[in-house]
């Protein structure tokens, strides 16, 4: 256990090495720096301006510092957003897109379970059908398209939620809709094909045959069964869920992470590109690493140690 | 299972549904604004953005004011006197505060604008101030910054010497480029206006109180304001939404008072309806949407090429079918909000297009077949390449040749024109102050670094050289319209249209003076329900 678990943490950290590296070089490939603007800034001031940030180092010292930094946690000031730091930007942000993150996700998590073993109880049946289209259109449906469509529904014709903006809670219930629509649908299919292969299993005929009701059969042996693939899927849904969408919240201007993503590169925000992207590949890893355990918990039969007991 | 979900989603609605209230108080004077980008900054020393100069146009006041009819007017100076020469200009102040109550002198603005000159200060925008006396030797630190031309006599009175006479000095003067700071707060913490933290202070006609980053700022009537008793407005709140259509139904739901410009835009798709339903305002705005000629390399170091290619576009039908804000066709380079305009050549003249076409291919020795493919670049918009295709259509009825169109991002675009590496380019822009030069700068000399075209003529600066040391108004303009006709006459650019600004409003809001440089004076504004 403790091996594997230290295998892990390696493999951790020469990834997030891996990532932070290349991150650096393609950010520093990409035409154009901080301080281009429409209006082009003078020599003498593009110079003040790169030494005020250090810009005008060689790389590898540029390098190094970033790495120091990233070991001790400092991320360095935003280039664009000024008195602004990295660190600032990633605290304020990252709330916000957690928890419309985890409302989408409880949400995806809830209705994709439930309409595929829905689905999978009435297989073939017309309710089967009919979910299962509902279920295409959600993979199939854009979120920007659905949120669009939410916004238009639900704030302009029925008046029933705000248009956009972060505030409340009845502010992120169409952002959350509209991120929950893939992965739910996603889940539902899952579910409903592992269901439909589980419900055929001899254990699950014997439940039958004992008498035990049909609610009690799903959810006692085959659910639990039927959720792996699922959980294998949690790990990448939640790190993108968590950690919010540009589209999703440009179109609701939600001040979340997700937008950073997007607007550092376009900005040139050379420390925020870098901040962001090891944020994201750090709870991208670690998310990954807890649903490792996660799999061995629910299902007995893989082992963390696996190496050790197979001899 | 199913129970259960249906009882979330019906309770997830349910909740929601009891807040949809209206977070306008009708009996209050709140006016609610879209900012459409985060300020980066609400230092005046340092903003370069429209959101950021918006906000400190409402949190700061100049010396000088530009009024309704775009007349400037004395604000923090009383009165203002000139020297014979026009080169000195000493302003006199009246007794006014910043919000936290203390005056503000003529040290504060000695203070700031020397800052924004000293060779460490990260100041974008610090060339506007080269105008003044050893400006630009200041800030490459040639000399020292005490031989700027500024310098407070006393607390009262503010001594200005220019570089030449200026005949728009009083005009820059009141753009936020002049503006000042709180020397007493910025001593204290550089970070002074990063925050709604109680060092921001201004002396505009709102304060700030509150800065949620990305998400929304509100401001509020400054007792301290010299003229406050001419506010009516008790609150402004200012939302960060950055999409166009969001923005708009907001509008549509009675989130919002106002959509469009000056502070953000609204979407193109849009205007079509608006348009129709009679809801579309506009007006006339100081500036010139134009495609660029590198003049640097064949085929458009020819000049009957760039004329032909000028000429062949139909500028009229882009405004009627895409821009639809009534934009007014551009046949010169100043538009007409500067003076008025003489046309230098005709809208879609395709007949003379075809010959000057023919003509430039002899010269260079081209057939249509051996002609090489030509780019026309421009940053990524939906408006601008829906005029990239209809004027690749133009040019393909006109001359029979297939342009290449390129879209790309914002700064490797920039990146592009910078090295030269493009044909033909979109560009435009609104200029800063009312006269000519804020056009010509541009092209003033080849290497002048907004110079995209690499186009120079030694007649055409000697010209504005000459312009920009004469006093006479009639004699400068007569200087400036030759510069224009030499200019338009060698097309470095193909004028296209007049910009405009747009915007819908509720009917309740009035008072807002806007202005032909994309910034407006809320200061007069107010709601009558």
């Amino acid at each position: 256990m403790t091996k594997f678990l230290l295998k892990k943490i390696v493999i951790l950290i020469v990834s997030l090495f891996v990532v932070a590296s290349l991150t650096f070089a393609l950010m520093h490939m990409i035409p154009g720096d901080p301080f281009t603007e429409e209006k082009a800034v003078p020599e003498e001031i593009l110079k003040a301006m790169y030494h005020h940030y250090g810009l005008d180092q060689p790389w590898h010292i540029q390098y190094l510092k970033y790495l120091k930094g990233l070991i001790t946690f400092d991320l360095g000031p935003s280039f664009k957003y000024q008195g602004r730091t990295v660190t600032n930007i990633i605290a304020e942000g990252f709330p916000v897109s957690l928890a419309l993150g985890a409302e989408a996700l409880l949400l995806s998590i809830l209705a994709g379970i439930g309409i595929g073993s829905l689905a999978s109880l009435k297989h073939m049946k017309w309710q089967d059908h009919a979910l299962m289209i509902l279920a295409v259109f959600g993979i199939a449906v854009p979120s920007f398209i659905l949120a669009t469509f939410l916004q238009y529904l639900f704030g302009m014709k029925l008046d029933l939620l705000p248009v956009a903006r972060w505030g409340g809670f009845s502010h992120s219930i169409l952002p959350a809709i509209s991120l929950a629509a893939l992965p739910s649908a996603f889940i539902a299919r899952l579910t409903r094909s592992n269901m439909v292969e589980i419900i055929q299993q001899d254990y699950v005929q014997t439940a039958k045959s004992k008498g035990l009701n049909g609610l009690q059969i799903v959810l006692r042996h085959c659910l639990r069964n039927a959720l792996l693939p699922i959980v294998t899927y949690l790990g990448p849904l939640t790190t993108a869920v968590l950690t919010g969408s540009f589209a999703v919240e440009k179109i609701f201007g939600i001040p979340g992470l997700g937008q950073w993503f997007v607007m550092s590169i376009t900005n040139r925000d050379y420390t925020v590109i870098m901040g962001t992207t090891v944020f994201y590949s750090t709870l991208l890893m670690v998310t990954v690493f807890f649903i490792d355990i996660l799999y061995c918990l629910i299902d007995p039969r893989i082992q963390l140690g696996h190496k050790q007991r197979s001899t | 299972m199913k129970q259960i979900l249906s009882l979330v989603l019906v309770a997830l609605v349910f909740c929601g549904c009891q807040k949809k209230m209206r977070p306008i108080d009708e009996n209050k004077q709140i006016l609610r604004l879209n900012i459409h980008t985060e300020p980066p900054t609400l230092d005046a020393r340092k903003a370069i953005d429209t959101s950021s100069i918006a906000i400190i146009n409402m949190c700061f006041e100049g010396l000088m004011k530009r009024g309704k009819d775009g007349a400037v007017k004395p604000a923090v100076a009383s009165s203002v006197e000139i020297s014979e020469e026009n080169t000195v200009y000493v302003f006199r102040f009246r007794d006014s505060k910043w919000w936290d109550g203390k005056p503000v002198t003529a040290y504060d603005f000695e203070t700031t604008w020397k800052t924004i000159l000293s060779p460490k200060f990260p100041s974008g925008f610090a060339p506007e101030l080269y105008i003044i006396k050893n400006g630009m030797q200041a800030k490459s630190g040639q000399v020292d910054l005490d031989e700027v031309g500024v310098k407070a006599l006393d607390a009262h009175t503010l001594r200005v010497e220019l570089d030449h006479p200026i005949p728009y000095f009083l005009d820059l003067v009141a753009s936020h480029s002049f503006l000042a700071v709180p020397r007493h707060i910025t001593k204290l913490s550089p970070h002074w206006a990063d925050d709604s933290n109680s060092l921001f202070v201004g002396n505009g006609p709102y304060k700030l109180v509150e800065w949620k980053h990305h998400n929304n700022i509100t401001l509020e009537k400054n007792e301290y304001y010299w003229e406050a008793n001419k506010v009516t407005l008790e609150e402004i709140h200012l939302y960060i939404v950055q999409d166009e259509m969001t923005e708009l139904n907001m509008f549509e739901s009675d989130e919002l008072d106002w959509a469009g410009q000056p502070l953000s835009t609204l979407p193109t798709d849009a205007l079509q309806a608006l348009s129709a339903e009679q809801r579309l305002h506009t007006y006339p705005m100081t500036g010139t949407y134009y495609y660029i000629f590198n003049v640097t390399q064949p085929p458009f170091d020819n000049l009957n090429f760039r004329k032909a290619f000028s000429l062949a576009i139909d500028r009229k039908a882009i405004i009627d079918n895409i821009t639809q804000s009534k934009q007014m066709p551009a046949t010169s380079f100043i538009p007409p909000t500067i003076w008025q305009v003489d046309p230098h050549f005709e809208d879609n003249d395709v007949k003379e297009a075809k010959q000057l076409f023919s003509i430039a291919l002899e010269e260079m020795g081209y057939t249509k077949e051996t002609l090489p493919v030509i780019t026309l670049i421009y940053n990524t918009s939906s408006a601008h390449h829906k005029i990239a295709q209809a004027i690749q259509e133009q040019w393909f009825r006109t001359f029979g040749i297939r342009v290449k169109l390129a879209n790309m991002e914002w700064k490797v675009f920039l990146n592009e024109l910078a090295h030269k590496q493009f044909q033909v380019a979109r560009m435009g822009g609104v200029g800063t102050f009312n006269d000519p030069m804020t056009f010509f700068d541009l092209y003033k000399y080849p290497d002048s670094s907004n110079n995209y075209s690499g186009w120079s003529n030694v007649v055409f600066t000697s010209l504005i050289e000459e312009a920009e040391m004469t006093v006479d108004p009639i004699q400068r303009e007569l200087l400036l319209r030759q510069a224009e006709k030499i200019f338009m006459d060698e097309m470095p650019i193909a004028p296209i249209y007049y910009y405009t600004g747009s915007y819908i409003k509720k009917k309740y809001v009035k008072g807002i003076e806007l202005s032909e440089f994309s910034d407006a004076n809320f200061k007069f504004a107010f709601l009558e329900m």
